[in-house]
């Protein structure tokens, strides 16, 4: 029971932009997908989502190759917040948020569809703009809305197996408090039986929410482990070029990672 | 005091009821069944209303109406107005909520029927039949009131066709590229009515003009008939399919994720909608506007949920198109004004004051 990537291989056009990596995401777990620009972070979330097809190795949802499951019953258990949407037509936050039923949803709707979608929107702070149209929303609200949308799809668990929630950095456009907010949501998520894989690029906020964090580099994975035990100053050098000082926080589930500047470029 | 204090957060308060209220609908039914009676009772010779309804409540068994038709009333009706009213009705409908199925389709409130090829291809083809008629018609006898409808319908499929092949690439269809598509199959269809008309006859330009500027003056019977079954398949296909074009307006790859097999709608969609216009084209010629136009609107006025807005815009494109029928038989009678021209009279001032305003907001 898991989303897992094996031995697959991304291409767009005539290069490899990930691969061939192995990864699995497991319910109960929060994991962070994190590495330099180009790693290929975005390309294995499309990959784990099915956007792409795999060039070799396949994705599988709960043991099925991913392209197999009838689409309803893949939407039930398969949610994914994409770094940005572009949604130019008036609908309201509500409005978006009960768009993410639709799985779900029997013909004409559902009283407690409307019930979900408004508890989504609690949950992700935009509840206050529930009957504001999405035009008129800022970068930040509109992403939260967006997540709420993704958590009212994935809101009920499916009558088997688990829900798989895939973040492409969903922290981009928040503020620091929301920052929080967000992973706190991903958090409660996995802490109700689902699985979280989360693309970041903020290191301290991997370390604070993650169970488990994995390293890509130039497509591949490079490190998968917890927290304290990935994020070393040796790696982040070697990977990100950037000097760290990595302390020890026995107050908090990760460490904090206290950038010092760039790494000297390796001879 | 903190700004959180200062500004508390309002209390959730229930969202503006859109969904589907019994409003709009009794105002834009009563509109229509307005212009109906309008269209039937105005012309060369005055029907009426009160003589059109009192038949209806006979018809419909409700008792005797105090007044009548007379025969010549009744002629005129049966045999001109109404097949030509249910004409506009169906034609108008089925473009205006094409052009909302398209435009959600194509995530740019911009699109219309034409922009596919699917009007200019139709056109092509009638413009062709036209050309050609002279051979033609010694073979296909009694048929030949509906070799030009055929040749403008199979012009349209062929057109769509055409524009979705060049826009599809490794078994994904890519809107953008199925725009640009459809605008290069335009270009080239209009091109090639440019030089057929070169060639034609004053006669046959004339049909041509009626081609490209359109007239419900052709409906009848007959071609009422021919044009129901498209057409109503066309809007069915549309409404059955609001829900998923709901979501096609998160993003194709957001409408993937939440179930929506997204390459087989588009496809579905296209050809239903060159179906419709097919249909449309062939009887009525190129009626521009409507499917631009009455979406827009509506979606300012209504919101853009699918499940109100295909249904609202076909009732009002049914509407907007009786109306310009009716001002394009009666404003210049007694010869008759093209209506296509008379869609863009009323509708360019409409879409002019919504850009200002959507550029204001």
């Amino acid at each position: 029971m898991s989303l897992e990537a094996r031995g697959i291989e991304v291409w767009r056009g005539r290069g490899r932009v990930a691969g061939p990596l192995s990864l699995e995401v497991l319910p109960g777990e929060v994991l962070a997908v994190v590495g330099p620009n180009g790693a290929g972070k975005s390309s294995l979330l499309a990959a784990l989502s099915g956007e792409l097809r795999c060039k070799s190795g396949d994705v599988f949802l709960e043991g099925r190759a991913l392209h197999q499951w009838p689409y309803l019953e893949r939407a039930q258990r398969l949610g994914v917040l994409p770094q940005e949407s572009s949604l130019g037509f008036g609908f309201t936050a509500l409005e978006v948020a009960l768009l993410g039923r639709s799985p779900h949803a029997r013909r004409g709707g559902d009283a407690s569809d409307l019930d979900i979608a408004r508890a989504a929107l609690d949950a992700t702070d935009t509840q206050h703009l529930a009957s504001r149209a999405y035009t008129t929303l800022s970068g930040g609200e509109r992403q939260r809305v967006q997540l709420a949308r993704v958590l009212a799809q994935l809101w009920t668990p499916p009558e088997h197996g688990h829900r798989y929630l895939l973040l492409d950095e969903p922290t981009a456009s928040l503020d620091l408090s929301h920052q929080h907010l967000v992973l706190e949501r991903a958090r409660a998520f996995a802490k109700d039986g689902g699985a979280v894989l989360t693309v970041l690029h903020d290191l301290n906020l991997a370390a604070r929410y993650a169970d488990r964090i994995a390293v890509l580099d130039q497509g591949r994975c490079v490190e998968t482990g917890t927290p304290s035990g990935v994020l070393t100053p040796g790696l982040i050098a070697s990977t990100f070029g950037l000097q760290v000082e990595v302390v020890a926080r026995p107050d908090l589930p990760g460490p904090l990672v206290i950038p010092l500047g760039r790494a000297p470029a390796p001879p | 005091m903190s700004a959180s204090e200062a500004m508390p957060v309002p209390a959730a308060r229930p969202v503006p009821s859109r969904l589907p209220g019994a409003g709009p609908w009794m105002t834009l039914g009563l509109l229509l069944a307005l212009m109906v009676l309008a269209s039937l009772a105005v012309g060369s010779m005055t029907v009426p209303p009160s003589a059109i309804l009192g038949s209806l409540w006979e018809v419909l068994g409700l008792g005797e109406a105090s007044h009548q038709l007379d025969a010549r009333q009744r002629a005129v009706l049966l045999t001109l107005r109404l097949p030509r009213v249910l004409m506009g009705v169906m034609v108008g409908g089925v473009l205006a909520a094409t052009g909302a199925a398209l435009q959600a389709l194509f995530r740019n409130p911009l699109v219309e029927p034409g922009l596919l090829g699917t009007s200019s291809g139709a056109a092509l083809g009638a413009v062709l039949a036209i050309v050609v008629d002279v051979t033609l018609a010694a073979h296909v006898g009694p048929l030949r009131m509906l070799v030009v409808p055929a040749a403008a319908f199979v012009g349209a499929l062929g057109a769509t066709l055409l524009a979705l092949r060049l826009g599809t690439g490794g078994g994904r269809t890519d809107t953008p590229r199925v725009l640009l598509a459809g605008v290069a199959v335009s270009a080239g269809a209009f091109a090639g009515m440019g030089l057929l008309t070169h060639s034609a006859t004053d006669a046959q330009l004339r049909s041509i003009t009626f081609w490209s500027l359109g007239s419900l003056g052709g409906a009848s019977w007959e071609t009422v008939g021919a044009a129901a079954l498209p057409l109503a398949v066309t809007l069915g296909v549309l409404l059955s399919e609001a829900r998923a074009l709901n979501l096609m307006l998160l993003g194709e790859r957001e409408a993937w994720h939440l179930g929506v097999d997204v390459e087989r709608l588009k496809r579905k969609l296209i050809l239903a909608a060159a179906l419709g216009v097919g249909a449309a084209v062939a009887f009525c010629g190129m009626i521009g506007f409507v499917g631009l136009l009455v979406p827009a609107l509506l979606r300012i006025a209504l919101g853009p949920d699918h499940r109100r807005l295909l249904a609202a815009s076909a009732l009002s494109g049914a509407s907007l198109l009786l109306a310009s029928d009716l001002l394009a038989r009666t404003l210049a009678a007694p010869s008759e004004l093209p209506v296509g021209a008379l869609t863009s009279v009323l509708g360019v001032p409409a879409f002019i004051a919504l850009l200002a305003r959507k550029g204001a907001a």
